[in-house]
Parts: C-alpha cells; sequence; structure tokens
C-alpha cells in the first residue's frame, strides 16, 4: 500500500482522512478535509489563525467527543478502521495515538507516576516493568539525565521547557503509533523550542508525527510534510520542501511569505 | 475558614457602599471639588473598616471573656486536673472538673459524623463535578445544600425518635440516648459542607489536566480518582477541616439525641455528653455568676475554640502547602 502525490513523491500511508467535516454544534469548523499521513514522518499542519488545525488534530484522537453538541461526519481511516465511527471507543483510540498539549499539563503528581500514568490507566503495575518504561520514554524525551535522581519530586518543580518534555514521554510511554503535537513549543522560550525541535525530529524514525505549528520556521525546519489549511478547508498537502519552494496555491504563497496569517 | 465570614461582611460594607454611590450621584452636579470627593472616599474608606473591623473585634471580645472566666476558673482548678481528671461532676457534692468525659464524647459523636460525611460528601462531590450533566447538577445542588438549611434541633429528634428505635432493632444493646445515631445524622447534615467546596475546588481544576488524562485513555473514573482529586486536595482538604469544626461544634443534635450524662466514652452504643451539651445544659439552669460551676462553662468553652482554632491552623497551612505545590 502507498500513495503517490501529484508529482511522483511516494510514501506509505498511517492514516487518512476521507471527507471529513467536522462541527462545533451548529458551526460547521472542518470542510470535507481529505488527507493521507505518511507513516514514521513529521507532518505538519499550518495556516492562519482559527483555520481548524487544533480541530483536526483533536478528530485523530476523538478528543472532541470529551463535549457535548461536537460532531464528525466522514473517516479517519488507522489501518482500514474508522476511528470515527460512533461504535468505536474513543478510549480504544486514545491509546494508540497520544497527544501533547499547547501547554505544559503535567499532573499533580512526581515526575515518575506523570510517566507512568498512561501504564498504569491500562493496568500495569508490575513496578520492574514501570521503572524500565519510565526510564525509557525519558531518555526517549531527552530528559532522563536531568530528573533520573529527583524521579519523585513533584512535577510541578520542573522549568517549562522540561514540563514540555516530560509531556512528551508521557505521550511516548505507551508506544503509540501517532504521537499528536498541538503547537508544543508556543508556550516555551527560544533554548526550551530548540531542544524540543531536536527531540522531535529524532523521535520520527520510531512513531508518526503530525504536529500542529504556527510558525513557519519551525515548519521548514523539521518536517517532511506540510500541509496547508485555510477556513476550515485544507488547501494544499506536499513535502515541505516543495510546498516552501514552488507553493501551488496563492494562498499559500501568501501565508508562507508572511503576506496573511 | 473563610466560609461564614463573607456573607456578614458583604451586607454589612454592600449597603452603605451602595448609599454613598447615590450620594455622590446626586451630589456631583453642585459639589464636584476635589476637597469633597476626597472626604467622600475617605468615609466610605471609614466604614468599610468599621464594618470589617466589627467582626475582630467580636471575636477578641468573646475570646477575652472566655480567657477571663477560664482563667478565675484555672485559679481554683489546677490545670493538669482539668485535663486528667476522669471524671466531670461539677454540679454535684463531690465536685470533680476532669474534661476527658466531654472530650471524648465530642471526639466520638464528630467521628461518627466524619465517618458519614466524608466519604458520602466527597462521593457527592466527584459525582456532581465529574459526572453529573449540567441540568441534574443544577437540580442536585441546592436540594444537598438544603440539609445544611434545615433547623438541628429537628435533625436531633429525628436522631433521637427515629433513627435510634431503627438502630435499636438491629442492635439491641443500644442505649435509648446514643452517639452513634446522633453522630449518624449529624453526618447527614454536614453532607453539603463538605459536597459544596469539594465540587467547587474540582471544577476548578483546569481542563488541560483533564484532557492530559483522557488523552492518555483513562476513563472518566480514573481521571476523576487520579488527576482531578489530587489536583483539587487542597480545597477538598479545606472542606473536611471545615466539616470537622463544624462537627465539633454541633450542639442541638447532640444534646437532644446522644445524652447528657459525662462519662468518659469508648463506644458510639453509649450515650456521653458533648461539650456543647454540657453547655446547653448547664446554661438552661441559672447559675449564680462568679461561681466554680458558672466558670466552668467557659473552661469548656475555651476548649472548644482551642479545638477548633487548631483544626484551622491545621486547614490553613494545609492549603498553603498544596498552594505552593500546585
Ligand atoms: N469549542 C468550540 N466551540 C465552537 N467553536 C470553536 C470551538 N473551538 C474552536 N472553534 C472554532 O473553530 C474554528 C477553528 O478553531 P481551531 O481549530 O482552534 O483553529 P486553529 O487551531 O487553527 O487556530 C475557529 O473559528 C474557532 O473559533
Ligand atoms: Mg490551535
Amino acid at each position: 500500500m502507498a500513495e503517490e502525490l501529484s508529482d511522483g513523491v511516494i510514501f506509505k500511508p498511517k492514516a487518512e482522512v476521507k471527507n471529513l467535516n467536522f462541527y462545533y454544534g451548529s458551526v460547521q469548523a472542518l470542510k470535507n478535509i481529505n488527507l493521507t499521513v505518511p507513516e514514521k514522518q513529521v507532518t505538519a499542519l499550518i495556516g492562519p489563525s482559527g483555520c481548524g488545525k487544533t480541530t483536526l488534530l483533536r478528530c485523530f484522537n476523538r478528543m472532541h467527543d470529551l463535549y457535548p453538541g461536537n460532531r464528525y461526519e466522514g473517516q479517519i481511516l488507522l489501518e482500514r478502521i474508522n476511528i470515527l465511527a460512533p461504535k468505536v471507543d474513543p478510549i480504544e483510540v486514545r491509546m494508540r495515538i497520544s497527544m501533547v498539549f499547547q501547554k505544559p499539563n503535567p499532573f499533580p503528581k512526581s515526575i515518575y507516576e506523570n510517566v507512568a500514568y498512561g501504564l498504569r490507566v491500562r493496568g500495569e503495575n508490575k513496578r520492574s516493568l514501570l521503572d524500565g518504561k519510565v526510564e525509557e520514554a525519558l531518555r526517549g524525551a531527552a530528559l532522563w539525565n536531568e530528573v533520573k535522581d529527583r524521579l519523585n519530586d513533584l512535577a510541578l518543580n520542573l522549568s517549562g521547557g522540561q514540563q514540555q518534555r516530560l509531556c512528551i514521554a508521557r505521550a511516548l510511554v505507551v508506544d503509540p503509533e501517532i504521537v499528536l503535537f498541538d503547537e508544543p513549543t508556543s508556550a516555551l522560550d527560544p533554548i526550551a523550542t530548540a531542544s524540543i525541535e531536536e527531540l522531535m525530529s529524532d523521535l520520527k524514525d520510531k512513531v508518526t508525527i503530525l504536529i500542529v505549528t504556527h510558525s513557519m520556521q519551525q515548519a521548514a525546519r523539521f518536517s517532511d510534510y506540510t500541509a496547508f489549511m485555510y477556513l476550515g478547508e485544507l488547501l494544499e498537502f506536499n513535502k515541505t520542501e516543495t510546498m516552501f519552494a514552488k507553493p501551488s496555491h496563492k494562498m499559500t504563497e501568501d501565508y508562507i511569505s508572511g503576506r496573511t496569517g | 475558614m473563610g466560609g461564614q465570614c463573607p456573607p456578614t461582611l458583604s451586607l454589612l460594607s454592600l449597603r452603605p457602599l451602595r448609599l454613598c454611590g447615590l450620594l455622590y450621584m446626586t451630589e456631583q452636579k453642585t459639589l464636584p471639588s476635589k476637597l469633597v470627593r476626597n472626604i467622600r472616599e475617605k468615609s466610605i474608606e471609614l466604614i468599610l473598616f468599621l464594618a470589617a473591623f466589627s467582626s475582630v473585634a467580636t471575636t477578641v471580645a468573646i475570646l477575652f471573656i472566655l480567657i477571663k472566666e477560664s482563667l478565675a476558673f484555672f485559679t481554683q482548678i489546677s490545670l493538669w486536673d482539668f485535663l486528667t481528671d476522669t471524671q466531670w461532676t461539677p454540679l454535684f457534692g463531690d465536685a470533680h472538673y476532669g474534661i476527658l468525659p466531654l472530650l471524648t464524647g465530642t471526639l466520638m459523636t464528630s467521628m461518627v459524623a466524619l465517618t458519614v460525611a466524608i466519604p458520602m460528601g466527597t462521593i457527592a462531590a466527584i459525582y456532581l463535578s465529574e459526572f453529573a450533566s449540567n441540568t441534574l447538577r443544577e437540580i442536585v445542588k441546592p436540594c444537598l445544600e438544603l440539609l445544611a438549611a434545615i433547623p438541628t434541633v429537628v435533625y436531633g429528634y429525628f436522631a433521637l425518635l427515629f433513627v435510634s428505635p431503627l438502630l435499636q432493632k438491629v442492635f439491641p444493646e443500644l442505649s435509648y440516648f446514643n452517639m452513634l445515631s446522633a453522630g449518624l445524622v449529624m453526618g447527614i447534615m454536614i453532607i453539603p459542607f463538605i459536597s459544596s467546596i469539594s465540587e467547587d475546588a474540582m471544577r476548578s481544576v483546569p481542563l488541560g489536566l483533564r484532557e492530559g488524562s483522557y488523552a492518555m485513555g483513562a476513563t472518566r473514573l480514573q481521571t476523576a480518582l487520579k488527576v482531578v482529586f489530587p489536583a483539587g486536595i487542597s480545597g477538598i482538604s479545606a472542606a473536611y477541616i471545615l466539616a470537622t469544626s463544624r462537627a465539633v461544634g454541633e450542639t442541638m443534635i447532640v444534646a437532644v439525641a446522644a445524652g447528657l450524662q459525662p462519662k468518659i466514652v469508648w463506644h458510639p452504643f453509649q450515650q456521653g455528653a458533648t461539650i456543647t451539651a454540657y453547655i446547653v445544659q448547664v446554661s438552661l439552669g441559672d447559675l449564680p455568676h462568679g461561681t466554680i460551676e458558672y466558670q466552668t462553662i467557659f473552661a469548656a468553652g475555651l476548649t472548644l475554640v482551642l479545638m477548633t482554632l487548631v483544626l484551622n491552623i491545621i486547614g490553613h497551612f494545609l492549603a498553603k502547602h498544596y498552594r505552593e505545590i500546585y
């Protein structure tokens, strides 16, 4: 199974969004989205504020199900299963697709328990197994060396950048198939941002990444593919170099060159 | 606890403020000078200060009288006897002044009440904050809060005439007056103190934390118990402390249903007098001022105030501690 873009780029798809519409009550926030997310690559969602990037991202782990009145139409296929189908349990979906939020949101628990959370929620309480997984996830999030001597300290005492890396470790510990990032560096200083970006480039060998970013430079720096959204529609999807070098859509060009958004 | 103070404070302080507002509007046309405005500002400030000061003054006055009369009491009875004597018989010929019987009575009824109120109140709070729909919450919450609005004397007779006979069917050895039914009913009365404040504490937990938990695949119950509850713990522990103060200070229920015989108690099936019950009991008779019998009221009262004070201080530090870490 492979997907081919218009100019002959071939990749292996991980998830496929098909004719997706999304409504907040009666307000339509996404209009007929079609998108194929390549496996083990970084795909960036860009576009002006309010165009529906977060809304699209949160469809992937059914976060919209938490609030009444939200409605999906269409499909997101993950290995041929439509994860938006009403009979699919959102919890099952979230077990396979992790999420890192815009604002670091560590739980009021120890560093260790924050990372172990996803495993405990899945009923895993064996200490030896947890220890190994927690260490692996913290290493994966480039945080192990900074916290290995104080795993039992409260996570809220960490700096903002460390908290966000902790949230990344928390998302990684359950071996997710896809990790969703919603502007993960927008609340961080430039140094913390750089370390998170570096971390994400390392991660893509292991996991499929879908990231919302408002920073063109960030998308250009480390994403492989970019999707450009505008007013709830997905206008363009391509390899990042191609998109930034010769955007095929006038709106994309304007946005990338800083004339809109 | 802050919970009891604000209503009176705001009533006292808002009315003058509104009056001054009217005054200001009518006078503005004729006297817009800076001096007048300053005087007005200052007088409003003074009124507000007096309103706030009156509550402080009342507290100080109560403490002053309590301490003064208690000091008179302790010139005749040593503190050691007060704390260690196992009998409390100030009105008998063979008078003993040991607070332990009343103290154990108070602790026993409070413990029974909290055993009911803490789990029930917490469960109600978790349900209302994390599970109930908005409409259901709007209905259930006022109903729960009504529990605290029923006069306590009604609860007292409910315990004595309904709950005790019912319990006696199960436990025949239960005495007519007993601390079990008084404590149980008191526990029901203080449920809303716990549920309301705990619910507020949990509902003010940031949405981002909940979403973080759901995003990891947690269920609602897991999110409520593993994330929202610990995140709201400072408010929740404040609720527990407030409820404890309320239980320790509750008077009518225990006076009516728990009995008035001061004896050291070990078991909630027994009857026993609490500090508060003793105070109403002797206050009903007319004791001549200045006698030792009269002063026992104040010594017992001071003990009660100290207990509540310690609880409030613990609550204050708990809240502060958790605010720092979270
Ligand atoms: N909970 C909500 N209820 C109603 N409308 C919403 C809600 N969240 C977002 N929207 C609307 O949906 C549109 C897309 O929002 P969002 O996905 O957050 O945009 P982006 O992340 O690209 O800035 C916006 O017009 C926004 O106002
Ligand atoms: Mg957004």
